[in-house]
């Protein structure tokens, strides 16, 4: 880890500005960039600070920077971004892109990408990320020169599509229905979860009634005005105190989300595990079925039905001379197809070893994260319950002096 | 004769003593005061061919002379209370009688018959019966001693003697008469402020009492979506190695607070609710016992009018007027150091009522 990029250098995403500008089908549009700011960590000597360098990055670019890395490091678990949309609000909340608090919270997860990535062993030292963070001019044209786009395999976009694998790997499939489940049960909590914020905003929100009503109230009593008349601000501040709250645990709620984003990229990698064992198993089989069609023609027995073979029964045999090309053919092809498939083995076993080791790094990371994110809420909540206990004893005083 | 009955309302109020400063609903005199002890309970119900309805037990203990045994215990239905109310507003006009629970409540949610709503009429009932038995004047009117001790037919045959339905019919015309005159002229200070707190009164604690439903509507939907968030997270856990316990933890006190959330709405709906609901009505009563005692006025002042339009029969009209003059006076006084009371007992409930609330906060949240 000392060869860390985050340990070398300070990135931060520091502020966000919004902005017009003509996109590629030359229609004007309104976008949002992030300002990116970076400063080399100087290890040894103090008084003396590295200027800041800074760089304005869009959403877009931050998307394609994601899928390179995902293409290029297949055996990776890849950094989510935080999410292109708003999802999981609740009513107080807009659902708009260009929505202030959206955009500030998108920005501190850009942050959290940048220093995930930055922070991965395998990941920081790629040249791409490098430039992403350094050079603003001619990225794109960068990027896309890698050719990293045809590298992508077009099957891995279908979600849904299942590769028969005959001998599928038990640890991957068990990993792969563990992202499942972690997805499908994280947003039943983020869902939840919005809705419990909502109704709790509701409670403490209507109590902010009885401070109008009571301040009201206390104007044609004599006694009991004073007491009505503070216990009235009390309800006031109880019913302000909650958006503080709540967007404490809008933090929360990003924190699990990251992770169900990752659930995805963990999926992901599962999915191209099983996508190069079924290539593996279908050059395997080609290889076995070239290599009896060899036999056969050897030895002039025909064991399976082939086209080919009723052909030439039909319309006469081939010439000893069109025989032996044809094995000729099929010996280069099999040659070819053994080393082929000696390779892919070797992909294959090489992808598994480092996708696990990374697996083992990103499980260690989920535990450690997911259960500093559950404290946190815990400390949340139990500062709201105190935050209650202080307003209701002010206003019991109040009542009590009534 | 209502003059005799006035005459007891000269009694100074009855001061709170600090030992009846308790958590409950509290009844002025001291419990070493009291000679009166009453509840209601024991709802049953009873199906004839023609109707089906409800009888309460009322219960009364006492060790005041003019009762003949030291305990009765008698069955009534809720017209019998509506029978008791209507006796003592006619006995005492500008007295301010507690109110009764309401016929039907047209929430939509409770049904005539339904276990919710019987509770809730007893407890309203059996608060009634003791505030009548805690009011200085009310507690000796002579119907409400029939009403506690006699038997089903007694009080049946006791109802037929009462006045007609002819004469209730002509005070009812002769209030809307009055009223459609609109403000009385004559009309003392005191009763115009008194009739100014009533009407904004009223409409702040309309006000405090829809604020309170909604709120335990808001908790109700809150504590319907919070029984759904703790299993989420122990579905979770099932899937996990080590953050499963955390998740369990979080699960646990998620149930946990979902219990404290139950016990702090039930706190609302057993003790602000009601009262909220029983000073609604209060204020309603108040402002028919001010237009009553405008009446009173109302009477004697037309009657003054017509002497010094009428020269003649100068006598005779002195002494009626003399009489309405002593009325007004009586009645004046009555509802003044009623009122007094009312206050006093409506500063308490208030005060008592929302420390309860927030006492029940503070434990809410403590848990």
């Amino acid at each position: 880890m000392e060869d860390c990029l985050a340990k070398k250098m300070e990135i931060t995403v520091s502020e966000a500005e919004k902005r017009t500008g003509r996109n590629a089908m030359n229609i004007q549009e309104t976008y949002t960039a992030y300002l990116i700011e970076t400063r080399a960590v100087e290890s040894q000597s103090e008084g003396q600070c590295a200027p800041v360098e800074s760089l304005w990055r869009r959403y877009s670019e931050f998307e394609l920077l994601r899928n390179y890395l995902s293409v290029t490091y297949p055996h990776i678990v890849v950094p989510p971004l935080p999410e292109k949309r708003a999802d999981f609000v609740w009513h107080k909340l807009s659902a708009d892109n260009m929505d202030p608090d959206f955009v500030e919270r998108r920005r501190i997860g850009l942050e959290n990408f940048l220093l995930r990535v930055a922070s991965h062993p395998v990941l920081c030292q790629d040249k791409i990320f490098y430039a992403f963070l350094t050079q603003e001019g001619g990225w794109k044209e960068m990027v896309n020169e890698t050719g990293f786009q045809l590298k992508a395999d077009s099957r891995l976009k279908a979600l849904n599509a299942t590769f028969r694998v005959k001998n599928p790997d038990k640890r991957f499939t068990e990993l792969k229905h563990y992202s499942d489940e972690l997805q499908s049960v994280i947003s039943h909590l983020l869902r939840v979860r919005a809705r419990v914020a909502d109704r709790l905003y509701g409670v403490y929100k209507v109590h902010g009634n009885y401070g109008r009503v009571f301040s009201e109230w206390s104007a044609i009593e004599k006694e009991m005005g004073d007491g009505l008349q503070s216990a009235g601000h009390h309800m006031d501040v109880y019913a302000a105190s909650i958006d503080d709250i709540l967007e404490e645990e809008e933090h929360y709620a990003d924190q699990l989300k990251e992770y169900l984003f990752y659930a995805e990229a963990l999926r992901a990698v599962c999915r191209k595990h099983e996508l190069m064992q079924y290539d593996l198993e279908m050059a395997a089989q080609d290889l076995t079925s070239k290599k009896q069609q060899c036999e056969e023609l050897a030895t002039g027995t025909v064991r399976t039905f082939s086209l080919k073979g009723m052909t030439s029964k039909l319309f006469g045999q081939e010439t000893p001379e069109q025989r032996e090309a044809k094995i000729k053919v099929l010996e280069e092809q099999i040659q070819e197809g053994e080393e082929q498939l000696k390779s892919k083995n070797l992909e294959g076993r090489d992808f598994v070893k480092s996708a696990w080791a990374d697996i083992e790094r990103f499980k260690e990371q989920k535990n450690h994260d997911l259960k500093e994110a559950l404290i946190s809420y815990a400390v949340m909540q139990i500062s709201m319950c105190k935050k209650g206990i202080q307003v209701w004893t002010n206003a019991k005083e109040c009542f009590s002096k009534m | 004769d209502t003059s005799l009955a006035e005459v007891n309302s000269f009694s100074p109020s009855v001061p709170i003593s600090p030992s009846s400063m308790i958590n409950h609903y509290k009844f002025e005199d001291g419990p070493e005061l009291r000679d009166l002890f009453i509840t209601v309970d024991d709802p049953e119900s009873h199906i004839t061919a023609i109707e089906t309805f409800i009888t309460y037990r009322v219960l009364t203990k006492t060790t005041r002379g003019e009762f003949d045994s030291s305990e009765y215990e008698v069955r009534r239905r809720y017209q019998d209370f509506l029978w008791l109310k209507s006796r003592l507003e006619e006995a005492h006009p500008t007295l301010i009688i507690p109110p009764l629970p309401e016929k039907f409540i047209m929430k939509g949610m409770v049904e005539r018959f339904s276990d919710e709503f019987i509770e809730t009429r007893r407890k309203a009932l059996h608060k009634f019966l003791n505030r009548i038995a805690d009011h200085p004047t009310l507690t000796f009117n002579e119907d409400f001693k029939i009403f506690l001790t006699a038997q089903a037919w007694e009080l049946s045959s006791h109802k037929k003697q009462g006045p007609g339905l002819l004469s209730r019919m002509g005070q009812t015309v002769r209030a809307v008469a009055s009223s459609v005159r609109g403000l009385v002229k004559n009309r003392p200070e005191m009763f115009t402020e008194m009739n100014n707190y009533m009407e904004t009164f009223s409409q702040k604690i309309n006000l405090l009492d829809k604020i309170a439903h909604r709120i335990y509507k808001e908790e109700r939907d809150y504590f319907n979506e919070m029984k759904e968030y703790g299993p989420i997270h122990t579905l979770w856990s099932a899937s996990e190695e080590d953050i499963a316990d955390s998740l369990k933890g979080i699960a646990g006190c998620i149930d946990r607070c979902c219990r404290a959330t139950e016990k702090r709405m039930a706190g609302l709906s057993e003790h602000l609710l009601p009262i909220l609901h029983e000073y609604v009505l209060y204020s309603e009563i108040l402002m028919g016992v001010l237009k009553r005692r405008d009446q009173i006025q109302g009477e004697l002042d037309s009657k003054v009018d017509a002497l010094a339009n009428k020269k003649t029969e100068k006598n005779l009209f002195s002494e009626e007027i003399g009489k309405l003059e002593d009325k007004v006076e009586r009645a004046n006084n009555a509802l003044k150091a009623d009122w007094d009371r009312w206050k006093e007992n409506m500063q308490w409930d208030m005060r008592s009522t929302f420390t309860n609330v927030a006492e029940n906060n503070l434990r809410y949240y403590e848990e």
